[in-house]
């Protein structure tokens, strides 16, 4: 994973709460088996609708999206994250996420800051006043500025670290080898297993 | 008792504890420190076709091996078609999608439990009727509604992709801890109304974010008097609330549905386990960071009437007004809800007319489910106009069904009798809603275009579903009693046991 510091880029306002992973990316797109080639199907839904935000010339090519509460609940398809990605944001910023989403986004580089309700509307009102207008977000302030005005963001501090460093998960978990192995020895006989497979006696 | 408490510290013993502290603190391999994640141990991952290659071509470019295939199991259920299951997929992706899962599980040493085989079907409904899931145990799967499985006492939770891969390499996650939520349910449920009317009625109270960051324990008389299928319906549903995962402690009631399953411990290691198992309800004055109540005795059948599933009213209530909601935000979700949805504020919930009747689902298509819709439908037939989908939620449950005499009551009646899957929950395979129809469905999202593209959704119960097949219009049976279609005595209370 690349090291996350700081972003400039075309910050589009979406006044919408809720959007659910569907919307995001709806299941159709989900039979692929690759990693990446999703920016057709992000909000494949809404962009047909040719008034929606990311349909207007100012934003094709966003890099900050500053959304609604509740952004990515729903399913745990992580391909809503690798659209999000593919189509060129790199950060998301909204009230409140949905608990998957959320996770799946630090794995991915993808940055979830969280904004209060009244930064969203005054983050809003700016960028609705200046299509196109261009937002800094930096990891090391945690900080989203644009123009004059600079507002803060939460990001979990594990996942911050994470970021700003490019670290892989599995390799630092990896680091603990021993003591899972410590752990499985003691497992109980009765804990399930799935091999081998048993006879279903019902 | 031996093997208990081994791995807990002295002080957790003394302290009291919920029941998903005390499956945190039994999994625990290495506590957080600095603000890290504590790292988990995963007794069970459960693998499907849709969220799993990606993970396992992270697998194969770091050289890694799947640490426990014998704790790992995948079966076929998001992409499966539920007709013609001996022929091949007509759809290329989905079929490239199952394929790449036969492959990756044989290269993998993964047991997998493919399209044709008696164990196949939904995840959720595979991993209890195996018998796999267990109390205690900590569970995962690349699908959000692994919250099913808490049902048992697990702790279970849906994850992403790169979490997949994680598990896949480690058999861990590393995870913060969650907060915990107490959802009491008191008193007892009047027939008709169901663990589906329950979970809804939770959602509505709390909101689609109510639960983030919290696991939800389900308590009180309402749910003790639940069978594990009704459980599982209310645990499956706890995502929608936002929450990471839902429980109920074990109980008589679950060792009974154990008993005898496949992978479920036998002999000594049984009466090891349930002696385990026994401790594991939450303590006497442990406490959770957030409590709600709700009373069963007032419940009535509980319906969607938006494009979330926080979105809903009782049966007999009319379509909410969005002047009246105070919040801005909730206001324009259902402004836009009901553009979406082509209703109008007050219309009452009883007058909407559907096209489509979906039974199936993880959330409700197990064999309890679907003989509670067979009782109300037996004898009687679809409302012209309507299409009825009855789907099995595994391969195992559709015998079951079929031993039973339930298919030929469905068949009689007007219904579609198809294979297992996830089928039109969320239209991965041919069965989907079309632009415009409008469904009364047994799943759990009524998100827009979730069941096929322009398609409206309204989420209810097996019961209200299998009386608005018969009237054409959203219904419960009590309406059938009304009409003079059913006995007072035949609308069944929660469980239906076996005919």
């Amino acid at each position: 994973m690349q090291k996350f510091t700081t972003v400039t880029g075309v910050a589009v306002p979406m006044r919408r709460s809720n959007v659910d992973t569907d919307q995001i990316i709806p299941a159709v797109f989900l039979k692929r088996v690759t990693k990446t080639g999703f920016e057709d199907a992000l909000f494949y839904g809404w962009r047909q609708d040719p008034e929606f935000i990311l349909n207007q010339p100012a934003y094709q090519s966003p890099k900050v999206l500053v959304v609604g509460a509740d952004f990515g609940t729903g399913s745990s398809r992580e391909h809503a994250v690798w659209a999000l990605r593919d189509f060129g944001f790199d950060v998301v910023l909204s009230p409140r996420f949905g608990d998957i989403f959320r996770g799946n986004s630090g794995k991915q580089g993808l940055l979830a800051g969280q904004i209060s309700e009244d930064d969203a509307e005054t983050l809003w009102g700016i960028l609705e006043a200046n299509p196109g207008i261009e937002l800094t977000v930096d990891l090391v302030a945690c900080t989203a500025s644009v123009g004059e005005l600079t507002v803060s963001f939460e990001v979990d501090e594990y996942t911050r670290w994470r970021l700003l460093e490019g670290l892989d998960d599995i390799g630092l978990t990896l680091r603990d080898e021993a003591r899972i192995a410590e752990f499985e020895s003691h497992r109980e006989p009765w804990r399930p297993r799935t091999l081998p497979a048993r006879q279903v006696n019902l | 008792m031996t093997n208990a408490v081994n791995t807990d510290s002295p002080m957790a013993d003394i302290r009291p504890r919920t029941l998903a502290e005390k499956v945190w603190d039994k999994h625990l391999v290495a506590k957080g420190e600095n603000g890290t994640p504590d790292l988990i141990y995963i007794d069970l991952h459960l693998v499907h076709e849709v969220t799993s290659p990606q993970a396992f071509d992270g697998l194969r470019l770091a050289g890694r091996p799947v640490r426990r295939p014998d704790l790992t199991i995948a079966t076929e259920d998001h992409n499966t078609p539920t007709l013609a299951i001996d022929r091949p997929i007509a759809d290329l992706t989905s079929r490239t999608q199952i394929e790449t899962l036969r492959r990756n599980c044989a290269e993998f040493g993964i047991r997998l439990h493919s399209l044709g085989d008696i164990e196949q079907g939904i995840v959720h409904v595979v991993g209890p009727q195996l018998g796999l899931t267990q109390p205690g145990i900590t569970v995962v799967c690349g699908d959000s509604h692994t919250s099913t499985h808490g049902a048992f006492g697990a702790m279970a939770l849906g994850i992403g992709t790169s979490e997949v891969e994680h598990v896949m390499a480690t058999q861990t996650l590393p995870l913060k801890p969650f907060k915990t939520m107490a959802i009491t349910v008191n008193g007892t449920l009047r027939p008709g109304v169901t663990a589906k009317d329950i979970i809804l009625a939770v959602i509505a109270r709390i909101g689609t974010g109510g639960g983030q960051g919290y696991v939800l324990e389900y308590r009180g008389s309402a749910i003790r008097a639940l069978s594990m299928e009704g459980r599982m319906t209310i645990c499956n549903m706890s995502i929608e609330a936002g929450a990471r995962a839902g429980m109920v402690a074990p109980d008589a009631t679950t060792y009974a549905y154990l008993e005898g399953r496949a992978h479920a411990p036998a002999g000594a290691d049984w009466d090891d386990a349930v002696a385990y198992w026994d401790t594991l309800a939450t303590d006497e004055g442990a406490s959770f960071d957030a409590e709600v109540i709700l009373d069963a005795d007032t419940l009535e059948p509980f319906v969607t009437w938006g494009t979330n599933p926080g979105q809903g009213v009782s049966l007999s209530d009319t379509v909410p007004n969005p002047a009246d909601i105070d919040d801005a935000n909730e206001r324009s979700a259902a402004e836009r809800a009901l553009e979406y949805m082509d209703l109008a504020a007050g219309t009452a919930m009883k007058d909407i007319h559907v096209d489509t009747v979906f039974l199936g689902s993880c959330t409700n298509s197990r064999v309890e489910d679907l003989r509670a819709a067979a009782e109300i439908i037996k004898g009687k037939s679809i409302a012209d106009g309507v299409r009825m989908l009855v789907v099995p939620g595994s391969a195992r449950v559709r015998i079951e069904a079929e031993a039973e005499g339930l298919d030929k009551i469905f068949l009689a009646f007007g219904a579609e009798w198809r294979f297992a899957g996830c089928s039109m929950c969320l239209g991965m395979n041919p069965d989907q809603l079309a632009p415009g129809e409008r469904c009364a469905s047994t799943s759990n999202r009524n998100f827009e275009g979730r069941q096929g593209k322009g398609g409206r959704t309204h989420l209810v119960s097996p019961l209200v579903a299998a009386a608005t097949a018969i009237r054409g219009t959203l219904s419960s049976p009590w309406d059938l009693v009304q009409d003079g279609m059913l006995g007072h005595d035949a609308v069944p209370a929660v469980f239906v046991p076996a005919r």
